[in-house]
Order: structure tokens, then C-alpha cells, then sequence
């Protein structure tokens, strides 16, 4: 994967922070993820028209004592597993939204 | 007696929760098994809100081990399991059931029932014991074994019994209630057709002293949903009782009790 690519949040996903944990579910399968802080972050900045890249930079390496490297490896590995149970969508390009908020390439 | 007159139908309505499901069967034999079965639960109101007629098959012309499978298509819920299958209009509110003259299967069907319509009503099906005690309900959730029937068996002579397996949990009047369930575990005993606010759920393990710890609301979250029943393949029902469960933790203090089973576990509930 590259880290060019853009990352979007799926409407086949329901989720709810509760406390520091932001917990999804899979519509599809009803599997649950718990994010930690981190991937919460790359979770929350996931709005389709930003690169995995920039969300590491801007984001992660701002708000966490990380180096910028590592940084994107494990971004990198989160994306494509939630990516693989559709939490994510993943994209060369930046995603178009319609107005219902829905999630339209 | 003509063929006519032996197949007259009959019906009862089937309350819980306060949700009338009527079930009209043409077996005068199956519906007196129903009314045992669901003695205290039973009403002879006229109004239901939704309605099944039950097709009997012979028994064993189907299997009782399939997994179920609850699936909408173009507003029509199909509900199948080896021994049974329903299928039930959402318009009209009403279906068929065609499934052998036993209680097991009708019993699962009205719990799938249930949990679609609670699922667009803030609430949800529970693997928890529950009983009301001084105007207030507690929920003992918790898988196989964890003590819900146990828990159930302890509980003092003023606490009423909601159930010992299956709790009915619905959004009401800005809090949550459970409501008495005839759905049972290794009790065996139909829980009353009450219900109360909802003050605690406690998550069931057992161990060498009673111990009460506050969950945090992940935690709660993450054991709760573990818990819920919800069978149906359809991903917009399924977030809606995600959000509701997540909506519960933050609303109703979740404890994790840890109990040695005799009946002093019941002095810490409150």
C-alpha cells in the first residue's frame, strides 16, 4: 500500500466513542473493533479527501511522541486490516460525498 | 362433524413486553400447549400487534441443529431454522410459521420477532437473569454458566422474578425498563409479566468472595454486546442496536459481580 492513497470512514459501520476507546461495529458481520488513541485519531481525520500520510504527519506525529517512519508502517497496517473488514475505504483518489453524507467514489 | 368445523381457527395473543403477538393456529392441541406454555403472557384482548398463522408439519420432517438465518427482502423477514420457518410482512405486520407442534420453535421465533422490533425501539434482547426488587430492576448478564440461574435461584422472597435467561430490555420514559420474559434456562420458571426501571446490570462471574467493581464504559460496551441476542442480516438493524447498547452503558451503571453462590450475594444488590 501506499501512503498516498486516501482514507475514508465506511457507512456500513456504526461507531460510538466510549470513554478513550472509539468502538465500532460492522453492520455487515456485526464484528466489533475497539480503536485505541491512535487509530482513533487516523479514524476521526478518515474524511475521504485527506492521504494516510498527511493524518500521520499532521496528526499523529503531532500528538504522539512517534517517529514519522514507524508512524506510517503501522498507519499503514491498520488501514489495510480495517480496510479488509470494510471499516475503511481505501482510494488513489479522494472520495466525493453526497449530501446524505454517504460515502460516494 | 364435517371436515369444516374441526378446522376452525383459533388463536391466542402472546404479550411480552408489552408487544401482542396473536398466533392462530387450526390444532386445538397446539394451542393448548401454547396457553401452558405461556401461562401469564396470554391475554384475550382482541388487538395485536402482530399475527402468525402456523402451518404444523409432522415432527421430524424437519432438523432442529441449523443455525438461523434472518433476512429481509423487499420488506418481507424470512425466518429459518432447521425446524422451522416464518416469514412475516413488515407492512401488514403479519406472517405464517410453518414448523412442527412443539414450543421450542415458536419460542425462538418470538424471540426473533422481539428483537426486531426492539431493535428500532432503543432496546434489545439479553443472555441476563433479571428481577425487580423495591420498584427497581437488575440484570445479571453473562454467558453459559456464568450464574444467572444460579443468581436467579438466590434471590430473596422480595424480589420478582423477570426472568432467569432471556432479559427484555426497552428504551422508556428517558431511562431503560426490563420487562418479565417467558423465556427460561435451567429454572424453568416463566418470569412475572411486570416490568420496572432498569437501576444496574451486573456481568456475572463467580469466584471465592462477592466483589462489585464499576465497568468502565468500553468495558461495559464490549460485555454487554457480547451478551445481546440479534440474529438478523441486516446491517442498518444491526447498528441500531450497537448504538443502543453503547447508549445503555452510558445511561445505567454496569458493574461486574463477582459472587460465591449462596444468598448473601443478594445483600450487596441495591
Amino acid at each position: 500500500m501506499n501512503n498516498h492513497r486516501y482514507v475514508a470512514r465506511s457507512s456500513e459501520i456504526a461507531a460510538r466513542r466510549l470513554g478513550n476507546e472509539m468502538m465500532i461495529m460492522s453492520g455487515k458481520d456485526s464484528t466489533l473493533f475497539s480503536l485505541n488513541e491512535v487509530a482513533t485519531v487516523i479514524w476521526e481525520a478518515a474524511d475521504g479527501l485527506t492521504t494516510l500520510d498527511e493524518i500521520v504527519e499532521h496528526k499523529i506525529c503531532q500528538e504522539f511522541d512517534v517517529e514519522l517512519a514507524e508512524a506510517l508502517r503501522d498507519a499503514e497496517a491498520l488501514a489495510e486490516a480495517l480496510a479488509e473488514h470494510g471499516v475503511f475505504l481505501l482510494s488513489d483518489e479522494p472520495f466525493q460525498y453526497a449530501p446524505s453524507g454517504k460515502e460516494q467514489k | 362433524m364435517s371436515e369444516l368445523t374441526t378446522t376452525i381457527d383459533r388463536d391466542i395473543v402472546i404479550e411480552i413486553g408489552d408487544v401482542p403477538v396473536r398466533v392462530r393456529t387450526g390444532d386445538s392441541a397446539f394451542l393448548q400447549l401454547l396457553e401452558k406454555r405461556y401461562t401469564g403472557f396470554v391475554n384475550r384482548r382482541s388487538y395485536a400487534e402482530f399475527e402468525f398463522d402456523v402451518d404444523l408439519t409432522p415432527p421430524g420432517d424437519v432438523g432442529a441443529d441449523d443455525d438461523v438465518r434472518v433476512l429481509q427482502r423487499s420488506g418481507r423477514w424470512s425466518l429459518k431454522r432447521g425446524d422451522f420457518h416464518a416469514e412475516w410482512d413488515s407492512a401488514s405486520k403479519s406472517g405464517n410459521i410453518r414448523q412442527s407442534a412443539n414450543p421450542y420453535s415458536i419460542d425462538s421465533i418470538l424471540r426473533i420477532v422481539h428483537t426486531l422490533v426492539l431493535s428500532k425501539q432503543g432496546g434489545f434482547l439479553v443472555h441476563a437473569a433479571s428481577a425487580v426488587r423495591n420498584g427497581r430492576a437488575f440484570l445479571f448478564a453473562g454467558v453459559s454458566g456464568a450464574g444467572k440461574t444460579t443468581i436467579a435461584r438466590l434471590a430473596p422472597e422480595n424480589a420478582t422474578l423477570l426472568t432467569d435467561e432471556i432479559s427484555y430490555v426497552r428504551e422508556q420514559d428517558g431511562g431503560y425498563s426490563a420487562f418479565g420474559t417467558p423465556f427460561t434456562g435451567e429454572l424453568a420458571k416463566v418470569g412475572d409479566n411486570v416490568c420496572a426501571p432498569i437501576a444496574a446490570l451486573y456481568l456475572l462471574a463467580k469466584g471465592p468472595q462477592n466483589r462489585i467493581e464499576p465497568l468502565a464504559h468500553a468495558d461495559a460496551g464490549r460485555a454487554l454486546l457480547a451478551n445481546i441476542l440479534f440474529f438478523a442480516e441486516d446491517a442498518e438493524l444491526v447498528k441500531l442496536v450497537f448504538a443502543s447498547a453503547c447508549e445503555f452503558v452510558t445511561r445505567v451503571p454496569v458493574y461486574r459481580l463477582t459472587f460465591v453462590p449462596d444468598a448473601r450475594v443478594w445483600e450487596m444488590i441495591a
